[in-house]
């Protein structure tokens, strides 16, 4: 079937206008899946019972003449650090292995009222700590562009996903660039948006202060509809910023007439050659689509990688220590409670969640707290200082999303701060609690896709649509 | 026993941190009922027990009754943060309590005792409780040694407030007095039940001694005291544990001590050195608090009068000492308001306060007996229509029928105050069959009376006004 809607916005006209059947679309992704995720490993665990009568009850109330929502039809791909009622969330950890949630998130709620059909939840580095999803405790994803190579992380079953066709669209968490750098690996649109435009309700947290919840997709609009679904306030999150939400789909396609784009000047470099000429050739489409490029300076932004294995540790080391298998998830036998706690983690985690741990409770202990944890949050606010000044000149900033295209397996995993450097580019957003965006834009070393790095001030999504649907389109006009 | 319990040079200095639940229907950071004694593990939810992606919601009554204990504290309420304190107990469902650190809602204000003595009051602030453990088996009743250990969690996020005084009290019995009247203000605000046997109040005191004119000693914090008897008990027993240590050549260390109530000993808990690093931070998922000038004037506008203006009005109407125990126990029930009712209704305020404080324990702070009913018979009393005894009989009648006329009464039970003749007849009556009493009273014995007044007492079967009868032995004495 050539025409067969592999889009949010097809899907959903089509099965609105009766076009197809709900339960087409479902079946079509589930038995992609079937034939190709053994080999992905893109899921931990596919919920196709559910998915299947998900969609007939759509069908039916659309045989009924009943209202359904605006996105009935519609499969999405769950991160699996996402709770979900009574289907297992694991975070690919075994700590958690087992635990089914007694309530949905919020941004999991929201899609099913809207008539989106979740699929199944995607594997993550273990709690989405992570640039490869070599650190789940289930295997890890492989990127469908060439499956000796990384999927990037920490979404990177969610990015792989959309790559391989098993979804037309998921989602991911962001926390240091978690859903920006696989998409730019696996050659997916991925927005990071706002912190507090989308509620955490739900999200299991890695560092709550950094942590937002964003889509996949294959296309810009597509995207920016799936991030109108889900932002908006959420009194359930105190976090949340209670503002009306605008229209994110129109402004993909006004153009950027006019729009000021930010060149970093002082960027960090480390980026690959091919890496730097897409970007390059990004600006050079954008100035000729009307924008004009400045030149801005981020001289804080060196200094982010390092506050940030600082103030996601520490975040961290608090979030997880309610795994105790005291009350849910894994549990190890010992003699006495306190050698519980110690067996249940030691056998619960994985390497990279034990280090951030160690790393997190260290930093934050008395007498190293001002040395460390109290000079990232100072680090943090220059950071958020730089932007500032940096927007004053400029609606968005462009550059890498990540320095290299995706990397064999075992590359890096085994020397951390190589995998850290991983997210150089992304890591500041989150400091700062802006928008972001990745857009592929061409492909780099060994003919793997590159993604090009929309930043926005806070609750600048739209000027950040704009700019990432000009490049989607220079790329189609190419 | 305070005044001798050190000797002449040596001071005793204590500083109490007093924990209350508050009085709100639902509990600090998600709508589970704050109720206490239901069945274990019924007021839970997915924030109570801390599940993995449950985020935490402030509860705005639980600040305004925050606010109110702040108010009648005299402390200055200003905008404040809250902090994650991080250590790991079973009960403790985040394996982190949610409190106030740096930026307290309330702080420097202070309580007068009521004898004057001014206790300045550091902070209070808000904070949630944990669960509450039962440990089944092994001697002690602790986690350690325990075959098994239940918990329960309706209690975990109950809203506390954590009031700290400065080390202003300097005896037993101050101590003492400071929790008694704490605990009266916070019934009159309405923002606890601030029962310590129900462990809605809890202190924890913190106890040196020094020489005066030298510096404090090292301070040993004593916690489980259960009530307001066991916590001068308590303190009694560390302060001459801590100057018998120093005068044997000993040195304190500063420790966490536990009050056996039974033994009458404390006994230590743990030492510094053991004491958690509890690595505050600030908690990410809540925003800053600022109530703002509006809604903190408002809530001290809707203040009531607190027991010690209270206990000043009842003694102005009542005439009574302000410090009588009539006065302290009347407040304390809330029933002064009743008492001012009567004597606005025409009765004996001085009278209304000894019947009320005699026959009105059991009775809640507004009885709903009719003011009328007190007033007449107080009148009746004063009037010598009838006898105190009667008086007492009838008002018992009242308060078991909650109200009734009591002139009717006294008809009913035959009470009517004999006539004055008819007492004087049976005066001389007596003085005329035990010539040896009178003979004896007249030479001063006043015992000798006690046979006159019981001999007219039995032959007018408890009628005569005993007032009357004295007075007329007396005049016939001469």
């Amino acid at each position: 079937m050539s025409d067969f809607p592999r889009t949010v916005v097809d899907i959903a006209d089509a099965v609105s206008q009766k076009k197809i059947k709900a339960r087409e679309i479902v079946d079509d992704y589930l038995s992609r899946i079937e034939v190709r995720d053994s080999e992905i490993n893109a899921f931990n665990y596919v919920t196709a019972d559910e998915a299947r009568s998900h969609a007939d009850a759509i069908d039916a109330d659309i045989a009924a003449g009943k209202q359904v929502g605006a996105l009935a039809g519609v499969p999405i791909a769950l991160k699996d650090n996402l709770c979900t009622r009574g289907i297992p969330t694991t975070c690919s950890s075994r700590i958690l292995e087992g635990w089914k949630p007694p309530y949905d998130a919020t941004v999991v709620s929201r899609l099913r009222e809207l008539g989106v059909i979740a699929l199944g939840k995607t594997n993550l580095d273990e709690f989405a700590m992570g640039s490869s999803t070599e650190n789940s405790a289930f295997g890890p994803t492989r990127n469908p562009h060439d499956t000796s190579r990384v999927p990037g992380g920490s979404s990177g079953g969610s990015a792989a996903a959309v790559a391989a066709g098993f979804a037309p669209v998921s989602l991911g968490s962001d926390t240091g660039g978690s859903i920006r750098q696989p998409a730019a690996l696996c050659g997916v649109v991925g927005v990071k948006p706002t912190y507090g435009l989308v509620s955490r309700y739900g999200l299991v947290a890695f560092a709550s202060s950094l942590d937002q919840i964003g889509p996949f997709a294959t296309t810009v609009t597509d995207a920016a509809v799936i991030t109108q679904a889900i932002a908006g306030h959420d009194p359930m999150d105190s976090t949340s910023i209670p503002k009306d939400v605008p229209d994110y789909r129109g402004a993909v396609t006004v153009g950027v007439q006019g729009m000021r784009i930010g060149r970093v000047t002082d960027l960090p470099e480390g980026a690959e050659p091919e890496v730097t000429q897409r970007l390059n050739e990004a600006f050079t489409a954008l100035e000729k689509s009307g924008a004009t490029i400045v030149d801005v300076q981020l001289p804080s932004f060196s200094y982010a990688l390092t506050a940030y294995y600082l103030i996601a540790p520490a975040e961290a080391s608090s979030n997880l220590a309610r795994y105790d298998g005291v009350r849910y998830g894994m549990r190890s036998s010992a003699p006495d409670v306190n050698a519980m706690y110690g067996v249940t983690r030691a056998n619960g985690f994985g390497d990279e969640v034990k280090r951030r741990i160690i790393i997190g409770t260290y930093a934050l202990s008395a007498g190293y707290f001002d040395a460390y944890y109290g000079k990232a949050l100072k680090v943090r606010r220059l950071i958020a200082q730089d932007f500032d000044r940096a927007y004053q000149q400029c609606d968005v900033i462009m550059m890498p999303t990540s320095p290299m295209v995706a990397f064999p397996f075992g590359d890096k995993v085994d020397d951390p701060m190589s995998m850290y450097l991983c997210d150089i580019y992304t890591i500041p957003t989150n400091l700062a609690g802006h928008a972001a965006m990745s857009v592929p834009f061409g492909t780099g070393a060994h003919g793997l896709p590159v993604g090009v790095q929309v930043l926005a001030p806070a609750l600048g999504e739209v000027p950040m649509f704009k700019v990432a649907g000009a490049l989607e389109q220079a790329q189609g006009a190419k | 026993m305070s005044e001798s319990l050190l000797p002449e040079g040596w001071e005793l200095i204590v500083g109490l941190e007093v924990h209350v639940e508050l009085d709100t229907k639902t509990k600090l950071f998600s709508g589970s009922p704050n109720r206490f004694g239901d069945e274990p593990n019924t007021n839970i939810d997915p924030v109570t027990l801390g599940l993995p992606g449950a985020l935490p919601v402030l509860n705005k009554h639980a600040v305004e009754l925050a606010m109110r204990i702040g108010l009648a504290l005299q402390c200055t309420v200003q905008p404040c943060t809250f902090h994650r304190k991080n250590y790991f107990y079973p009960d403790m469902p985040k394996a982190y309590q949610i409190s106030q650190y740096d930026q307290p809602l309330n702080v420097n204000g202070f309580l007068m005792l009521p004898g004057g003595v001014r206790i300045g009051i550091e902070r209070a602030h808000l904070e949630e409780d944990t669960g509450k453990s039962t440990h089944v088996g092994g001697a002690t009743g602790r986690i350690h040694g325990s075959d098994y250990s239940l918990i329960d969690f309706n209690r975990a996020g109950v809203p506390l407030v954590e009031i700290v005084s400065h080390p202003d009290i300097r005896t037993s019995e101050q101590a003492r007095q400071y929790v008694s009247e704490l605990r009266s203000i916070l019934v009159a605000i309405g923002a606890s039940d601030a029962k310590m046997e129900e462990g809605s109040m809890r202190c924890d005191a913190n106890v040196s001694v020094h020489r005066v004119g030298e510096p404090f000693g090292t301070r040993c914090e004593i916690k489980n005291v259960n009530s307001i008897r066991s916590l001068g008990r308590a303190i009694e027993y560390e302060a001459r544990r801590q100057y018998d240590l120093i005068e044997s050549g000993g040195t304190i260390r500063q420790e966490t001590r536990h009050w056996d109530d039974a033994d009458g000993r404390t006994h230590t808990l743990r030492t510094k050195e053991d004491a958690d690093d509890y690595r505050y931070f600030l908690e990410p998922d809540l925003v800053p608090l600022d109530p703002g000038n509006t809604w903190i004037e408002e809530v001290r506008a809707a203040l009531p009068l607190l027991p010690a203006q209270r206990r000043e009005q009842l003694a102005a109407i009542t005439g009574a000492d302000v410090e009588s125990e009539a006065i302290s126990v009347v407040v304390e029930r809330g029933q002064d308001e009743y008492v001012a009712a009567v004597a606005n209704v025409g009765g004996d305020a001085a009278k209304t306060l000894v019947y009320v404080q005699q026959a009105f324990a059991e009775l809640d702070a507004h009885p709903h007996i009719p003011a009328e009913n007190i007033a007449a018979l107080t009148l009746m009393e004063r009037d010598g229509k009838v006898t105190a005894t009667q008086a007492k009989t009838i008002l018992a009648e009242i308060v078991e029928q909650g109200g009734g006329d009591p002139g009717a009464i006294a008809h009913a039970r035959g009470f009517e105050a004999m006539d004055y003749s008819a007492v004087e007849a049976m005066v001389d009556a007596a003085i005329a069959a035990q010539p040896g009493a009178w003979e004896k009273y007249c030479n001063g014995e006043e015992k000798a009376m006690g046979a006159l007044v019981g001999a007219v007492m039995k032959t007018s079967q408890g009628k005569a006004d005993g007032k009357i009868v004295t007075a007329l032995l007396q005049q016939r004495r001469g």
